[in-house]
Order: C-alpha cells, then sequence, then structure tokens
C-alpha cells in the first residue's frame, strides 16, 4: 500500500507513515469498544494517505460520518454492533466546534438504549479556543477524552511531505496569524527525533526565520534525550514562498505540474472525467475513506508506486508522447516473446512475467487517456496565446504597459483567477505596475467581474502579487540567477528550466545556488528578495555523530540529503526540478539528494484562489444545506 | 578469624549478630532517656523522633512537648515545639514524613525539618470520642504507610493511604468495653485489617466483618508482634508463651515458653526467622525450632524492626541485630569448606606470598565462580570496610583464574559498596544494609538525601551512578530550598540558581518559580521563570501570578498561538474591555490573532479594533462585507459610505472611487429595476449593461457605458455577445458596420461559431485582419481556403495544424505539404 514511500533512499519515509499509523490507532485505542468515526470532511483525504478504509476496520470503527450538525444515525442495523465510542476526528477550528455540539446535544436527545461515550481528536493540536467554545456551547462535560493527533506532515511520495494546509500562505502573509508554522515547527521536531538532529540550517524570509527559532527554542525545551537517532539529513532549508511569488504563477509544463493545473490533484489523487477511460473492473478498487461514495469523478493514486507515471511525472509535457509510445513499443516487444516461447520454461517464464506486463498496460493505457486529456487542453489557441504572453513578461516585454491580450481577456469575462494570475505575472516580472496600468486593471476586473472583487485585489496588494512599480530588480535577478534560458531540451533537459519550458523556478535556482556556490556569491539578489537570509548549526547532542560517508563497494558514497522545506506552499513545477537536481550526478558540488516538504502543494490557480475574498452571500444557501442526515455507511 | 565470628551465636542452623553501627552523638545521649520518652525510628535507617512522653514520666506536666527529630546516628536535625492540641502519638510515614497523632483524632504532618506540610482528620468519631490508641503501620506490598486510631468508644478506624487520607471505620468489636491488651494493623496488598487481642479472645477485624479466631489452649494473648512483610504474627500470651502463626492464622509455626509471665516491653521481628522479646536489660531471641539466644543489655533500648534484622537504640550506642547471610557464615564460619571460604583463604595467603593459594585454588577446583560470587556478595552484606575490602579482594584474586567472566558484577557491587558506606557515614547517618537498599531502590535514596537536603552527596552519587534524571531532580530541589531562604534577596538568589543549574539539562525552571509564588515572592518567581525555556510551563504561572504582560510576552515569543490564545482567553476574563484592547494595541501579533478569532466569533468587535489601530483600510474592508451581508438597499448604502469615509481616511484614492462608484451603480440598478421590473443589484457594471441589452434596453446600456467609462473594446465585446446571446443577428450585423470595430472581427465570427450560427459567421469572414483569417477559415471547417490564406500570410505554424486537422484528405495534404515546402525554400 505504501510502496511508493520506500524510495530506497537515505531517507525512509515509510517510517514516519508507520509512526503516524501507530499514532493513529493509539488515538483510536483510548475510545473502548465498537466505534463511530465523525470526520471533518477536508481530514478524510489527508488521514486517507496514512490509513485505509480495512485498517479502520480492523480497529473496530464500524461506521462512519462526515461532521454535519444534526443528529447520527447511530441505530445500528440488524447483526451490527451498538458503537461504543463516537469519535470526532477534526482540525481545531472554530467554525466546526458548533457542529460538533449540535451532533452531540442531537444525538443524546434521541437518546438509545446504550450507552455512548464522546471522543474529540485535534488535529494536529488541541487548541484552548475550540475547547472553550465547546464549554461555552455546554457540550464540553459530554466528551470523556480531548485529545491531539499529531499529524502535521503528510506523506506524500518518498521525497514528499506535505502539510495539505492550504490557507498556510494567506494566514501568514494577510493575517499575522502564524499557527501553521507552529505545525511546522512540532513537524520538524518530531522529524529530527525521528532522523537525527540537521546539523545545517539554511533559511530565507521572515517565515522561515520565525520556524528556525522556534526549533532552536523547542530544542532547548525537549532537551537531548529525544535527538539520539543518527542524522540522515546533512542540511536543511526553510523557504519562504513570499521570497519567490513568481514560480507559481506561470503554467507548469510537466506532466504532474499540468495535471494539476486542470485536474486539481488533491491529497495524491487526480480526478478525471470517466469517459476517457476504460471501465476497470469496480471489485479491485481500493475502497477510499472519503464520504463522497459516488463521485463524477475517475480518481486516480497518482504516486510513484505507479512505475511509468514515476517516469512520467516530471517530464515536460512535451517529451511525454515519445515516452508513451517508446514504452508501448517496449511492452509490445515483450508480448512479442510469447511467441519465441516454444520450450514449456520460456513459457512458463513468460507466463510468470504476465501479471506484472498487464499491470504495466494498465497503466500506459491511464496515462495515454490522462496525455489525451491534457493534450486536449494545451492544443487549444488560449493555452497557445496565454503561454507567450507569460514568456513575454518573463523576458520583460512590454511589462510596462496594458496588456490587449489581458485586456481582452476581461472583456471577454474569462475567468478571473486566469486572469488575475497573469496580472500577477506581469507586477511581478516588472517590480510592481505603474499606478496609471494597475489602476486600469483594478477598475476594470471590478467593472467586469463585480465591486466585491475590491476585497481581493486589496489582498493580493498586501501579499506583494500586485503593487505600484518599486526599485527595479527583476531584470538583475533574471540575469544573475539565469532565470529566463533561451534554449530548452525538452526531451533530454540539461538544466531545470525545462519545468516551464524556458523558464527555471526562482526558487529552485536559490537552492542550486545555496548548494554551489552558496549565497554569499549572489549577495545583491538575496538583498533584493525580502526577509533575512540566514544559516545556523545545530549542535548535535552528545553522543550522536555526524553520519559518515558510506562506503559502497569500492565507491564512497559522499551524497549529501537537504531537506527543503517551502513554507507557503509549493508547486510540482519546482519539485520536478528539485527531483531534476536530485538525479544530477555530478554537479560541480558533489550530488544532493533533496527530500521536499511543504505546507501545501498548491499551483497558481488554487493559490490565488485562497487569497480571494468574497463577501457576497448568494452561495451561502447552497453551501449551508445540508441534507440532515446522511445515509453513508 | 576470630575476630569476625567473635560476636556470632548459633541459633539452630543459623548464627545471629549484634553489630555496632553507631556510637550516638552527644546531643541523642543527653536527650534520650528512653523510658521516660516516645520514641518513633524510620525503619530503612531512618530518622529517630524522640518525645517526652507524659504516660511513662511520674510527673505529668502541662507543658506541650518538645519533638526532638535525630538521624539514625544521632544527629540532631530538627527540634519541633508543640503549639497544637494534646499529642498522642507520633510516627515516620514510609516518605520520612513524621506524623503527630492528637487526641481529637487531627493527624499532622510534618517533614525532618520541622516543617509543617498539612492536616487532615481521622473523622467525627474520633473527634468526639478522642483517640486512646494509635498505629501506624506500612504497607509492605505498596509501599504506602497507614495510621489506625483506636477511638474511646473502642471503635477502629483505619487510614490506609496517608497521602490519600479516607478514613475508613472497621466493623465494631462485641463486647468490646474496654482497651483491648494487644492489636495491630495487617495491610496485605488491598486489604487492611485489624488484629486485636482481648481477654483470650482473638478477633480480626475488618470494614465489613469482626471475627473472632480461637486458638486452641494457647491462653490469652497479652502482646502481638507483626513480621516486616505482614506475613507471621507472634502473639506473647499472658501463661509466658509465645506462638507463631502466619498472619492469617491459619498455620501455626512454633510455640516456645519463655517461663516469664511478665509483659515485654518491646515484642518485635528479626528478620523472618526470630522473634525478639525484650524486658528490662534482657534480650531473648527465639528460633522458630524452639532454640533461642540471651543477651544482656546494660542499658535501656528501643527496638526498631527493619527488614533483614533489628536496631537496637541505646543511649549510647545503636546496634544491628540480625541474622548471618548465608554467604558471610559460608565463609567464615569455622572450618567451613564452601568454596568461598577456600577462595578467602587463598586470597590471604597469596597477600602473605604463600603458595598455599595455590593449594586453596586447586581445591576450589570447577566451583570457582561460585567462589567469586560468594566473596562478591558476602562483601556487600558486611559493614566493616576491612572486611569488605579483604572480600573484594578475594573476588577479583578468584576471577584472575576465570576465563569468561562478566565484570559488570563486580563493578556493580563495588559501587553499591561504595554509595552504602558514604550514607552510612554517621554524618548522614543512613544504616542500610545491602538488602535494604536493593528494596527501597537507589532513586528513592537519592530522594531521601535530597529531603535531607544532602545534595552534595546526592549529586556524587547519581554522577557516579550516572542516573543523569536524578541530577535535574536534586538541582531542583536544591533551587527550591534556596528560594526558601528567606535573608537573601531575590536577585542573589535568582542569581546564585542560574550560576549552578545553567548548564545542567532539562530543569523545570517553573517548578522552582511556582515554589517562590507559593511564598508569595513573585518577583523571585518572575526572575526564575526567565530561565524557563518551556513557554507552555512559563505562561500559565505567571498568569496565576498576575503578571499578564509577561505572559502575554512569553506566549508570544514561543510561537505557540494556542498559547497565546489562551492567555487572551484569561486576560479578557480578568480586564475591562477597554483596558484589554489598550493593551492589545502594544502587542501587534497578539492583536492580529485576537482579530482572526474576532473574525471568526464576534465580527461586531472587528470595527473596534481596527479603529483602536487607526487601520482605516481594513475598516473599510469591514464596512464593505457588512455592506454585503444588508438586505435593505438603504443599509448597504449607509455601509459603503462609511466605507467611502474610511477609504478617505486610508487616503485610498482609487478605492474611494471605486466605492462611490459602487453606490451610484446601485442606486442607478434600483432605479431601473423599480421602472422595468427586472432584477439588476447584485450585478457589476459589466453585467448591468449586458443584461440591459439583452433585455432589449439598449439605450439605457450605452447611458452606463457613457456614465461609467466603459471601454470602447470592452463595450463591443459586451454588446455583442449579449446580442447573440439574444440571439439578435441582424442587430450585431448592423452594429458591425456602425463604425469600424476596435476589437476587429475576429470575435464577431468566434460569437456566431460560439452559438452555431456558421451562416451569421461567414458574414464576416472577410472583414477579418488578413494574418487572422487562416485562424478563422479553421474554426470553420474551411480547410482550403485556411490553407491558402495560411500560404498569403507565410504562417508555417497555422500550416502545420491544418497538416493534422486535414487527416484522410489525401489531396488537401499534399497540397499543404507542397505549399510547405515552398515556404522552407524561400
Amino acid at each position: 500500500m505504501a510502496s511508493h514511500l520506500n524510495g530506497g533512499g537515505r531517507v525512509n519515509i515509510a517510517l514516519w507513515r508507520n509512526k503516524a499509523r501507530s499514532d493513529l490507532l493509539k488515538c483510536l485505542r483510548e475510545c473502548p469498544g465498537s466505534k463511530a468515526l465523525v470526520w471533518d470532511s477536508q481530514l478524510t483525504g489527508p488521514v486517507g494517505l496514512i490509513a485505509e478504509y480495512s485498517l479502520l476496520k480492523e480497529n473496530e470503527v464500524d461506521r462512519m460520518f462526515p461532521l454535519n450538525p444534526g443528529r447520527l444515525p447511530l441505530a445500528a442495523g440488524p447483526g451490527a454492533s451498538a458503537i461504543q465510542s463516537v469519535i470526532f476526528l477534526v482540525r481545531p477550528k472554530l467554525e466546526l466546534m458548533s457542529d460538533i455540539a449540535d451532533c452531540i446535544r442531537k444525538t443524546e436527545e434521541v437518546g438509545s438504549r446504550f450507552q455512548k461515550d464522546y471522543h474529540i481528536y485535534f488535529v494536529p493540536m488541541k487548541s484552548t479556543l475550540c475547547c472553550q467554545k465547546l464549554k461555552n456551547l455546554q457540550v464540553y462535560g459530554f466528551l470523556k477524552n480531548v485529545g491531539e493527533y499529531c499529524l502535521e506532515l503528510l506523506p506524500m511520495d518518498s521525497d514528499l511531505l506535505s502539510m495539505e494546509s492550504s490557507l498556510s500562505f494567506k494566514e501568514c502573509n494577510l493575517l499575522n496569524d502564524f499557527t501553521t508554522m507552529h505545525y511546522v515547527a512540532r513537524a520538524l521536531m518530531k522529524m529530527q527525533a525521528m532522523y537525527g538532529i540537521i546539523p545545517k540550517v539554511y533559511g530565507k524570509g521572515k517565515c522561515a526565520k520565525m520556524v528556525s527559532d522556534m526549533i532552536t527554542r523547542m530544542r532547548l525545551e525537549i532537551g537531548d534525550k529525544e535527538f539520539k537517532s543518527e542524522p540522515c539529513f546533512d542540511s536543511m532549508l526553510l523557504l519562504d514562498r513570499s521570497c519567490d511569488l513568481l514560480t507559481p504563477l506561470p503554467t507548469q509544463l510537466t506532466y504532474e505540474g499540468l495535471m494539476d493545473e486542470y485536474f486539481d490533484i488533491q491529497n495524491g489523487t487526480g480526478k478525471f472525467p470517466p469517459e476517457k477511460f476504460a471501465k476497470s473492473n469496480e471489485s479491485d478498487q481500493q475502497k477510499d475513506l472519503s464520504t463522497d461514495k459516488k463521485s463524477d469523478f475517475k480518481k486516480i493514486p497518482l504516486n510513484s508506486s505507479d512505475e511509468l507515471f514515476a517516469v512520467l511525472r516530471d517530464k515536460n509535457f512535451n517529451a511525454v508522447g515519445p515516452e508513451l509510445s517508446k514504452k508501448a513499443k517496449t511492452l509490445s516487444a515483450i508480448y512479442d516473446e510469447r511467441k519465441d516461447a516454444k520450450t514449456v520454461r520460456a513459457m512458463k517464464q513468460f507466463v510468470s512475467k504476465l501479471p506484472h506486463i498487464q499491470l504495466e498496460k494498465s497503466q500506459l493505457a491511464t496515462h495515454t487517456s490522462i496525455a489525451e486529456l491534457v493534450k486536449e487542453k494545451t492544443d487549444t489557441d488560449s493555452f497557445m496565446d496565454s503561454l507567450q504572453i507569460q514568456q513575454e513578461f518573463m523576458n520583460g516585454l512590454d511589462t510596462d504597459k496594458v496588456s490587449s491580450y489581458i485586456e481582452d481577456l476581461i472583456a471577454k469575462k474569462e475567468s478571473l483567477v486566469k486572469v488575475l494570475r497573469l496580472i500577477c505575472l506581469q507586477s511581478v516580472t516588472n517590480d510592481g505596475l505603474k499606478p496609471k496600468v494597475l489602476d486600469f486593471y483594478k477598475r476594470e476586473i471590478l467593472q467586469t467581474y463585480g465591486f466585491e472583487h475590491i476585497l481581493t485585489l486589496s489582498n493580493l496588494e498586501r501579499a506583494g502579487l500586485l503593487k505600484f512599480q518599486g526599485p527595479r530588480g527583476f531584470p538583475t535577478l533574471r540575469k544573475t540567477l539565469n532565470l529566463v534560458v533561451g534554449e530548452v531540451n525538452e526531451l533530454n533537459p540539461l538544466d531545470i528550466s525545462y519545468v516551464f519550458s524556458g523558464y527555471a523556478p526562482l526558487s529552485v535556482r536559490l537552492i542550486q545556488t545555496l548548494m554551489g556556490p552558496g549565497w554569499r556569491s549572489i549577495q545583491e539578489v538575496m538583498r533584493f528578495l525580502p526577509g533575512q537570509a540566514f544559516e545556523i548549526d545545530q549542535k548535535l547532542p552528545p553522543g550522536v555523530e555526524k553520519r559518515k560517508p558510506l562506503s559502497q563497494g569500492n565507491q564512497e558514497d559522499n551524497t549529501r540529503v537537504c531537506l527543503v522545506f517551502f513554507l507557503g506552499g509549493a508547486t510540482f513545477a519546482e519539485i520536478a526540478a528539485l527531483r531534476f537536481l536530485s538525479q544530477q550526478e555530478n554537479s560541480s558540488h558533489g550530488p544532493t539528494e533533496y527530500i521536499i516538504a511543504t505546507t501545501k502543494l498548491i499551483n497558481g490557480s488554487n493559490w490565488i484562489e485562497s487569497l480571494m475574498e468574497n463577501p457576497v452571500p448568494g452561495e451561502e444557501e447552497s453551501t449551508s444545506f445540508r441534507p440532515q442526515q446522511s445515509r453513508l455507511r | 578469624m576470630a575476630h569476625v565470628t567473635g560476636d556470632w551465636n548459633p541459633l539452630g542452623d543459623a548464627f545471629y549478630r549484634k553489630l555496632e553501627l553507631y556510637s550516638m552523638e552527644a546531643q541523642w545521649q543527653s536527650k534520650a532517656d528512653i523510658p521516660k520518652c516516645k520514641v518513633a525510628a524510620a525503619p530503612f535507617g531512618g530518622p529517630i523522633a524522640l518525645m517526652r512522653d507524659d504516660r511513662k514520666s511520674q510527673a505529668p506536666s502541662n507543658r506541650k512537648p518538645d519533638i526532638f527529630i535525630f538521624t539514625a546516628s544521632g544527629k540532631p536535625i530538627s527540634i519541633i515545639k508543640w503549639q497544637s492540641g494534646h499529642l498522642l502519638d507520633i510516627g515516620w510515614s514510609s516518605t520520612e514524613d513524621l506524623l503527630c497523632i492528637q487526641r481529637d483524632g487531627t493527624l499532622l504532618v510534618y517533614d525532618l525539618f520541622g516543617k509543617f506540610h498539612g492536616r487532615f482528620s481521622m473523622g467525627q468519631v474520633a473527634r468526639e470520642n478522642e483517640v486512646i490508641d494509635s498505629r501506624i503501620f506500612y504497607n509492605p506490598s505498596s509501599g504506602t504507610s497507614g495510621v489506625a486510631i483506636l477511638t474511646g468508644n473502642y471503635k477502629f478506624f483505619v487510614v490506609s493511604n496517608v497521602k490519600h487520607p479516607q478514613s475508613k471505620k472497621m466493623a465494631d468489636v462485641l463486647g468490646l468495653l474496654s482497651p483491648p491488651s494487644c492489636w495491630s494493623v495487617i495491610s496485605k496488598d488491598r486489604d487492611t485489617y485489624v488484629m486485636l487481642a482481648k481477654d483470650g479472645h482473638l478477633f480480626v477485624v475488618d470494614p465489613g466483618y469482626s471475627q473472632e479466631q480461637s486458638l486452641e489452649g494457647a491462653g490469652a494473648c497479652i502482646e502481638l508482634a507483626l513480621s516486616f512483610d505482614h506475613q507471621l504474627v507472634a502473639l506473647f500470651t499472658d501463661k509466658g508463651d509465645i506462638h507463631v502463626f502466619s498472619s492469617d492464622l491459619q498455620r501455626k509455626l512454633c510455640e516456645f515458653s519463655t517461663n516469664s509471665q511478665m509483659r515485654p516491653k518491646q515484642l518485635v521481628w528479626c528478620g523472618n526467622r526470630a522473634v525478639v522479646a525484650y524486658w528490662e536489660n534482657l534480650l531473648l531471641v527465639i528460633g522458630m525450632q524452639k532454640n533461642w539466644i540471651k543477651y544482656n543489655l546494660d542499658k535501656e533500648a528501643y527496638l526498631v524492626p527493619e527488614m533483614d534484622g533489628l536496631r537496637i537504640l541505646q543511649p549510647d550506642i545503636q546496634e544491628f541485630l540480625q541474622e548471618v547471610p548465608a554467604n558471610v557464615s559460608g565463609i567464615f564460619k569455622v572450618a567451613s569448606m564452601a568454596s568461598g571460604a577456600l577462595l578467602y583463604e587463598a586470597s590471604r595467603e597469596f597477600q602473605k606470598k604463600s603458595q598455599k593459594a595455590d593449594e586453596y585454588i586447586r581445591l576450589i577446583h570447577d566451583d570457582l565462580p561460585n567462589a567469586v560470587n560468594q566473596c562478591l556478595e558476602a562483601a556487600g552484606e558486611e559493614f566493616e570496610t576491612n572486611i569488605q575490602k579483604a572480600l573484594l579482594r578475594a573476588a577479583s584474586f578468584g576471577r584472575c583464574f576465570l576465563t569468561n567472566s562478566n565484570p559488570d558484577k563486580f563493578v556493580t557491587m563495588c559501587q553499591t559498596l561504595r554509595v552504602l558506606n558514604a550514607v552510612r557515614e554517621y554524618t548522614v547517618g543512613m544504616p542500610l544494609t545491602l538488602a535494604q537498599l536493593n528494596r527501597l531502590t537507589v532513586a528513592v535514596l537519592i530522594d531521601r538525601l535530597i529531603r535531607r537536603c544532602q545534595w552534595e552527596l546526592a549529586m556524587s552519587i547519581s554522577k557516579y551512578l550516572k542516573l543523569p534524571e536524578s541530577e535535574s531532580r536534586i538541582l531542583t530541589h536544591w533551587a527550591c530550598y534556596q528560594v526558601d531562604q528567606k535573608r537573601k534577596s531575590d536577585e542573589e538568589i535568582a542569581a546564585c540558581i542560574k550560576r549552578k543549574l545553567g548548564a545542567a539539562p532539562s530543569i523545570s525552571y517553573s517548578e522552582i518559580a511556582k515554589k517562590a509564588s507559593e511564598i508569595s515572592r513573585n518577583e523571585l518567581a518572575v526572575k526564575l521563570l526567565d530561565y524557563e525555556p518551556r513557554a507552555s510551563e512559563q505562561v500559565p504561572l505567571l498568569l496565576t501570578m498576575g503578571s499578564m504582560e509577561a505572559a502575554l510576552r512569553k506566549s508570544i515569543a514561543s510561537g505557540d498561538t494556542d498559547l497565546v490564545h489562551t492567555v487572551l482567553l484569561s486576560l479578557q476574563k480578568k480586564m475591562k474591555a477597554q483596558e484589554f484592547l489598550m493593551m492589545l494595541t502594544k502587542f501587534p501579533d497578539a492583536q492580529s490573532l485576537y482579530i482572526q478569532y474576532c473574525r471568526q466569533e464576534q465580527p461586531h468587535l472587528l470595527i473596534d479594533l481596527f479603529y483602536q489601530s487607526d487601520n482605516f483600510q481594513e475598516m473599510a474592508a469591514c464596512h464593505i462585507w457588512n455592506s454585503y451581508q444588508q438586505k435593505s438597499m438603504a443599509k448597504k448604502l449607509d455601509y459603503l459610505k462609511s466605507a467611502q469615509e474610511n477609504y478617505t481616511r486610508a487616503r485610498n484614492e482609487f478605492a474611494l472611487k471605486c466605492t462611490e462608484e459602487q453606490q451610484k451603480l446601485l442606486t442607478y440598478q434600483q432605479q431601473i429595476e423599480e421602472k422595468h421590473n427586472i432584477s439588476f443589484v447584485g450585478l457589476s457594471v459589466h453585467d448591468t449593461a449586458h443584461k440591459l441589452i439583452k433585455s432589449g434596453l439598449p439605450k439605457l446600456a450605452e447611458s452606463i457605458r457613457k456614465d461609467f467609462r466603459i471601454p470602447d473594446k470592452r463595450f463591443w465585446f459586451l454588446k455583442i455577445n449579449a446580442l447573440a446571446e439574444k440571439g439578435d443577428w441582424l442587430e450585431i450585423e448592423k452594429f458591425s458596420k456602425s463604425k469600424k470595430s476596435p476589437i476587429g472581427y475576429e470575435p464577431f465570427v468566434h460569437i456566431c461559431l460560439k452559438h452555431n450560427n456558421n451562416f451569421e459567421a461567414k458574414k464576416y469572414l472577410s472583414r477579418v485582419a488578413p494574418e487572422k483569417k487562416a485562424k478563422v477559415h479553421i474554426l470553420m471547417g474551411l480547410y482550403e481556403e485556411a490553407a491558402e490564406f495560411a500560404f498569403q500570410q507565410k504562417n508555417e505554424d497555422d500550416l502545420k495544424q491544418l497538416l493534422r486537422l486535414c487527416g484522410s484528405n489525401r489531396e488537401l495534404a499534399n497540397k499543404i505539404q507542397n505549399m510547405k515546402a515552398q515556404l522552407s525554400r524561400r
């Protein structure tokens, strides 16, 4: 199930998942008897990465409900045992508390022959405010157990962890609420307890400084005895998203990136229109945790346990077609071996390979379908036009005036997010817009999409995505870091710029420089980017020694392992670029393996959406409408 | 080896020996008038409490007694000048707290230093009827101690654990109208019951029942003694006989006649295999095989039973009576041939450089590991360092002949002995045996040293035995003690504590600070809390001490937002609303969090908060937000007006104008709504114009265009879109001809195609700009023409696309290939 987490690298992320799993079971075991789990709907996906339904079932979770106000339909069906413990698994969000209160009260009103206990577990951390609210709502007394399930960082892949906290960037940059940074620090302490103290910590940006201060402090609080593991990481880089506002904005051009742009990958699963896919036999599908039982989408898990996907995901989309046809050819070649298999033995050998061949075949079919879906989007004129304007902005062409392309988009009332993404891109690449230009855009948006968006625009301004022109820095940045590369080999890339067909993500260039000549070599650039750059040495606890280079055979393995933590979100394009760097064996400064962590896997659209406000109550009726009773398992 | 076995006395198959532990210190000697005193000594080499006993002294005085507390070596620790009520009894709990039982049933708890630690009552009945007798007992399995009392109306009450005093009444004993001749409390696992003797009857009483036990022909029991582990009981009858039973009285183990009808002053156990009866000057040790040893004592004594022996307290000396441990007797017994004895001899001979050493070693032969072990363990049982050394030397000598012997045991024993010798030292005065230490554990020993303020020794022991956890405990206790030093100034103490504890890991400064706060040295507490790294420990204490701002500052510094909220919640309860808001302005980080909270829970407070910090921009945002929540137009406009004012104050020219414009729009929309009965409110300017055109009100749309200065280009897009939706193709055509289109004619084609109107689309094809002609023809599916246009424009990309699209059309494909070839040739 979790084979994709064990990538064979130095840091085994499967351990992390195991810990999360056993923590979850520990919580469950604290609640006696047959259990009903009541889910915060935002948690089903993340927790699904940790534990599958069958595991919960084994641990006496007999019923599951989404958290809604109103009575829980606990009445047991024939043969089912009576529920003894009702467990709420929720994020510490105040708005959820009234739902819980209502749920408990209504369920208690009905009464039952059986005594029920209520338990609540906050993920990832207990909150005083929530407890207080439960007290005010007079249901705190019903709770037998108020605990926390410390699940901060979710294991997404063998080199990737995410908190899947979509509001983190907004809270830190607009609301000055750094709760998620505290979670990051807590998660890092847990990681260091498991994978050893990280001897070197680099950082850039306000949030980075904050996290590094917190982990230094927490180290003092906890004491050395928790950190006896041999260090697996050589270094860590905390990178604040606000240092690189640019990279999320252009359209990602890797396979996985495009998939995310158009089909919204959530918790490692993509949602696709089902028509394109051959009907697979439903029986072998894993029952997943999410409570919406029937969806109009085909859900496909996307991680490195799918061997073909592992090859394709980080490629430029233009390289995906050739790769798929190559794969088809090799597969059919293997298939043809059947004809050569004359002897019984050869036959047997072939048959033994069959299951694997079939798996590969189905993977090939799946990804051919997905690639076609993506291609439908990329073949449109509007896609090409949009790419062109993005490239022009990156190159600094006409960034100083109103773009007629954007103007037309607004006039045609195309998706606001798309428009905002482009304007932000223009603003960032131009170090802000001339007042006349910015005000024109803003006015056009308010007139076309509605006055209420004035709040969204103000948010974007506060986040620094939109601003009046300030001192020029981007041209220097572009030149010094070689952000825009003319010649790009999309099929066999030599440089990370392939992920945007010509633009090398700023964040990854910073990492490349740090691991190479160091940030001191680009002081001018570092000064221009917001927030302090720092580096600290973390002393290893007495008795713990630095990892010695492993010698494998005659070759000394001097690979360095670096944990890169994107505070405020990371895109698949950046991840692809880092994976590309991990694979470069002979870079000038020795090989480096990157493990990536982030508060959220983002793309430009959902990132911008997270910063938008909607004061219009119109849709409220539809969102607040909830079925009185859910009839789920 | 005469000198080792010299004081040994055989008792059955074992030997007993009486060792001198201490010659007592002068202060003890001067106070210890044992016959006139009540003596209480704690087991495990514990402290001794001494007080004048009115019942024993001839001349009862009304003076309240003093309680003197000594170490086991007679070193004075403290004096309690008794102030409270009539003191009946004193005794030690298992944590070495002094329990003082008053006649009114109140129990007062003091520590070694005579510091009061609390009190509890044995209950109403005890208070009303007075306590006439009491026992303090240990539960050997749980290690806790309890108290039992006998009230004036002959009821028993028991508290089975003084740490959680809950007085339980025992069942009434039928016919008990005068005090029993003797009684004791048996505590096994979870059961506690009283055993008492009265006029030849023996009763066992628990909370539920009182049961009489018959002891056939034994006579009346006048004294009883429980063994240390509560497994055995010895009864002394009025005939002078001693009967030994298992404590459940099911098995009789021994019967012995002392021929003395006089009641012994004390009847106690020495270990588990001998009972000791003490009369004036005479100590009779009785073994289970009816054999006995008689010791004459020249002074008054008090006996303190230990788990493996008996401490004999006398005014001048303290002795220890014990069964000689098997290993020791094996080695030193006259003519012993035990392998340990041979090894010991060999080692002695070896030191004399005699070849006999070799002979002895040969005699041991295969049994050498055992011999080493025996010497090692015997060393542990000895009090004399010389003998310890000799035995260890022998063990070490034996080890030389062993090939694969694990040194751990030897090392551990040496370490343990060093610890034992150190605490036995008369300055410390804890005469523990090895067995006692093992039972007590080193951790408890360290605790006891800490409680005696022997920090330095405790520290050396934990360093020596490598127990880092104890170190922080010791330091913390030391610091708490320093805090208690009333004479020193806060600065001095804080500095002194920081100096000593600074580098030590995992010190709980909050615990020390709490101590300071308890004795109301708040300033010191605040100083100490500064050293505490754990904010979660710091903050609650600061809150209870009322250091609000410090608590808030610390919680912010920790980065734990939940902690900040905790502080804010408690501040809100304690402060006036206005004060609270004022304070927040000093802490912007907390203010942001509070704003966050208000956004979700108390939005009505937001405006106030922003006003407080002159954040007009955010105030305007609030007003805008509110305006959208309103149903009535008047209120909507009111809020927008307020927003506009705030934008003015925030000097946000643009937002100000937009807000003004929005008010204009709303008013305008309302007007046309009223006039034409179509809903408009809530639409954007763009959508309003769109809807107006669609609804056939182009004039109004035109006026909006003017009033709101909609750019030409956008208006054209908007208009053809709206007309197409309306299906008014004629109007579109008219419009297209009204003047030159600022958006070209391509959008006209697009819009027609969007509505699947190829016919209309064709009308505009010719007017599309040349460079876009190919594209629109492609969209129309007119590939041949498209190819021509692309060729004219030399647009290879378009040709490429066409090539892909034309598919099966060979002829066209060839044509396009030709064109491409021509283009590339140029």
